[in-house]
């Protein structure tokens, strides 16, 4: 049985296409570069039409008014690379900002709401981490039912909006941090950190690295014997500890809990995800990708709001074009890589 | 590399590493493994063999983890283990590298290399230490890959030795290389070997899953034979024949080959009057020039030709699932034009395609789903199949085509690719075609259910089924062929007779075109 001609595989493999060496990166950053790029091009752009929107300032406010979606976004990052999704995020922000107020009204420690709320995140994370992993259920299913269920206990804690008038809380929301003559509120701090350690995580520790494998190939990563029901449960875990997080932040920012408040904010938080070049397939994005991806989207708020012509809706209009693009962009380049 | 004293060597030679004895494993629908044993010692590379459907695959993955097994007892390092995942049998000191490439394109190739196993420094992993042991690992294989690239960008061939390299750098006491060589060419195979050898003589016990018997022979100390989920033999390589080997792979299937010849060579064909298909000046640009083709009734077509010569692209043409640029197509002296498969389909041409798994296989419906999809395309969606006339038809087949296992109900992925390729041919059977263009059939499949397919190639053209047969195997494209065409740079080369052709002669025809172009 020896075969004669030319064995079955294909010889455009044989002259192996040996990449040049060192200079490797810029494949994979692409997406990010593009984000980044986008960015700037907006400021600029906003800089020639709008008076005054040159300032540093302009892009210091976006991330005062979106800390919580920078959390948020993070937290996504990690579900969709391993090439998840969890629409429970806005839900739990809701959910987050209704226990912390109802809590600090009945009276109870800042630092104990905190501490309650973030592990109240964290363990429906897990509960839908465990049933994704272990029933096999679709990611989109669970987690579109830990939102109904999540939106549903807001109700049951008040279906009134709750103030929040503790001191702690108070003095975080009013609290400025002076940059010069510019500013920042503790908050964007938070979201910074949030990031700074998502990062090194991702792309330092063999959790992070092991949910990008998964997220190339979960059978593969499977039989080169790595944790995957560990991190694939992690990451739902790490999804909801951030989502906690952004309610705390989202509490401070409006000063109050309502059941009403975020809705759909998950999926602005997913916009923000693949705006910033994540790969909904898993396997391929960065966590500042996400970051850049949520300021993009705050800066086309502060176009609306320095125009004062244009109706809210174009925020609606442009990100949807912008997320359109980038799926498009996305779509090109992974086609020209495998 | 630790040395180690004669004796010690010998000590631990006589213990072996692995013994695997009475291990069966089954699935739905499948007895993949009945009682088989399998013994692996220290400082030997043992072949594990078998036609596809044997069982190979099965055992691997029954002794990593993958599986669980439902009896026997797997006794590593002397003790019974049971490993229920792939890190718990990689911690025992097995590594294996597995037939497809399993691992994450997404990564750099020390990442891949070293999954799991970073090297860390206060918590976070050494990046610039990953890469130089990398490094380290791919020269010490002789392998120049940079680790800091990334993996997807390498041909497959490259992602292979990356696997290898990555179970190498576990310092596994057992490696698995299951057909490591599939894709690799003659020099990366002896590059490969080294590796093994260098292995073996550091004490590792290797096992070799290989369709290619010369390189079995070449590497082997033991083989291991499996048939049909059984165990028929352990023999030590230097005292065993190449025939000897094959008879106890595949057994009576030698005799069927030679009949087929026979009856092919028996076998004639009307060429008088009108062709079933002719094809005139057919060609599409960037796919095939201008081929001109007669197909008769009851006659079988081979295709010979590279890889690339356009013998595929010709059978797409032929089928309408590419369109021609120019060029027309008589079917029984009647113009027709075939724009789609659809239309193809209408005409009673029917074409199963290379690519079994990406353009035929539906993993996850049963055998008899897979067989009726053509039936019930060419119907149209509104008019279901009786189930009465569904229930005979593929019971007919699965007995036809000797189906394994008979049950209308197993799902296609739980079957061999062999028995999978005879559902695919199966499906199309079902519609009558009269034209039946057959592209790679027999590829990736055991030397039985080869075989079994060109015996129904023949008995089919025999009964007045027009086929059109393209093989990378000559032989088989010569044992069943009534006409030869010869294709190289996607144009028809030579044509000629069935008669007394030899393997070498066809390949002079290939050759002599490439003398001529020089």
């Amino acid at each position: 049985m020896t075969t004669v001609i030319a064995p079955p595989e294909s010889p455009a493999n044989s002259p192996a296409p040996r990449p040049s060496r060192g200079f490797t990166f810029p494949a994979r950053f692409l997406p990010v570069i593009a984000t980044v790029v986008l960015f700037f091009a907006m400021f600029g752009a906003g800089s020639i039409r709008y008076e005054g929107f040159s300032s540093p300032q302009t892009i210091l406010s976006v991330l005062v008014d979106n800390s919580f979606l920078i959390v948020l976004a993070v937290g996504m990052t990690f579900v969709i690379l391993t090439g998840g999704i969890d629409l429970s995020v806005g839900s739990v922000v809701a959910l987050s900002a209704m226990i912390a107020a109802s809590a600090l009204r009945s009276g109870w420690s800042a630092p104990l709401v905190v501490v309650a709320v973030l592990l109240t995140g964290s363990v429906l994370g897990l509960l839908m981490g465990l049933v994704i992993h272990y029933f096999e259920i679709q990611p989109f299913i669970v987690t579109l039912a830990g939102m109904f269920l999540a939106r549903g206990l807001c109700y049951v804690i008040s279906v009134d909006s709750i103030p929040i008038k503790n001191e702690t809380f108070t003095s975080f929301a009013s609290g400025t941090i002076e940059i010069g003559d510019y500013f920042i509120t503790p908050s964007v701090i938070v979201a910074l950190v949030v990031l700074v350690i998502a990062a090194i995580v991702l792309h330092m520790t063999r959790f992070g690295r092991t949910v990008y494998a998964v997220g190339g190939s979960e059978q593969s990563a499977l039989l080169m014997g790595l944790a995957v029901a560990r991190t694939k449960i992690g990451v739902y875990v790490i999804s909801g500890f951030c989502s906690a997080l952004a309610g705390l932040l989202y509490a401070i920012y409006t000063l109050s809990g309502y059941s009403l408040t975020a809705v759909g904010m998950e999926l602005d938080a997913i916009a923000a995800v693949v705006i910033g070049g994540t790969l909904l397939t898993g396997g391929s994005g960065f966590v500042l990708g996400s970051a850049v991806g949520v300021l993009v989207l705050g800066l086309i708020q502060s176009f609306i709001s320095f125009d004062g012509t244009l109706s809210s809706w174009w925020t609606k209009i442009t990100i949807g074009v912008l997320l359109l693009v980038f799926v498009l962009i996305q779509r090109l380049f992974t086609r020209r890589t495998v | 590399m630790i040395q180690m004293t004669a004796e010690a060597a010998q000590a631990t030679r006589t213990q072996p590493v692995v013994e695997m004895s009475g291990v069966s494993v089954s699935f739905p629908g499948v007895k993949a493994l009945q009682s088989v044993g399998l013994t692996l010692r220290a400082g030997e590379v043992h072949a594990l063999m078998g036609e596809n459907g044997a069982g190979k695959s099965t055992l691997i993955k029954a002794l990593t983890g993958v599986y669980s097994i439902d009896e026997g007892t797997i006794i590593v390092g002397g003790e019974p283990r049971t490993f229920h995942s792939p890190a718990e049998s990689q911690a025992a000191g097995i590594s294996t590298v597995y037939q497809e490439v399993n691992l994450c394109t997404n990564l750099t190739v020390a990442e891949n290399m070293l999954l799991g196993r970073e090297p860390r420094s206060l918590g976070r992993i050494d990046t610039r230490a990953m890469n130089r042991r990398a490094g380290e690992t791919l020269a010490r294989l002789g392998l120049d890959i940079d680790p800091k690239s990334q993996l997807g960008r390498h041909p497959i061939a490259i992602q292979q030795l990356v696997a290898i390299a990555r179970a190498v750098d576990i310092d596994a006491e057992l490696l698995i290389l299951d057909e490591p060589t599939s894709s690799l060419d003659a020099d990366e195979v002896a590059k490969l070997f080294e590796v093994m050898r260098t292995l073996r003589a550091e004490g590792v016990a290797i096992v070799f899953v290989s369709h290619f018997l010369e390189q079995v022979f070449e590497i082997s100390d033991r083989m291991t034979v499996l048939r049909n989920g059984q165990f028929v033999g352990e023999y030590v390589t230097a005292e065993t024949t190449q025939l000897q080997l094959v008879q106890a792979m595949i057994g009576r299937e030698l005799e069927t080959l030679e009949k087929i010849e026979q009856e092919a060579d028996e076998h004639t064909v009307k060429t008088q009057g009108a062709p079933l298909i002719e094809v005139i000046d057919l060609g599409r640009k960037g796919s095939v020039e201008a081929v001109d083709l007669k197909v008769f009734e009851g006659e079988v077509i081979g295709i010979a030709g590279l890889l690339g010569s356009g013998r595929t692209e010709l059978a797409r043409l032929l089928f309408g699932a590419d369109t021609p640029d120019h060029g027309d197509m008589r079917m029984r002296s009647k113009v027709t034009k075939l724009r789609t498969p659809r239309q193809a389909i209408d005409h009673k041409i029917a074409f199963s395609s290379e690519n079994r798994r990406s353009e035929g296989v539906i993993e996850d419906l049963s055998i008899a789903d897979n067989m009726v999809l053509a039936m019930q395309a060419s119907r149209g969606w509104l008019r279901p199949i009786p189930a009465r006339t569904k229930d005979r038809l593929v019971k007919k087949y699965i007995e036809a085509l000797d189906i394994r296992p008979a049950n209308p109900n197993a799902l296609m992925r739980n079957l061999s690719g062999g028995n999978q390729q005879k559902v695919l041919l199966a499906r199309w059977l079902i519609t009558e075609p009269e034209l039946l263009i057959l592209d790679e059939p027999t590829r990736g499949i055991d030397i039985g259910a080869k075989a079994q397919i060109q015996q129904l190639v023949a008995n089919l053209a025999k009964d007045g089924m027009s086929v059109v047969f393209i093989s990378a195997e000559l032989e088989e494209v010569l044992r069943l062929s009534d006409r030869l065409v010869v294709m190289r740079d996607r144009r028809k080369i030579d044509e000629r007779a069935n008669q007394d052709v030899t393997v070498s002669d066809v390949l002079e025809i290939i050759a002599g075109e490439v003398r001529n172009d020089a």
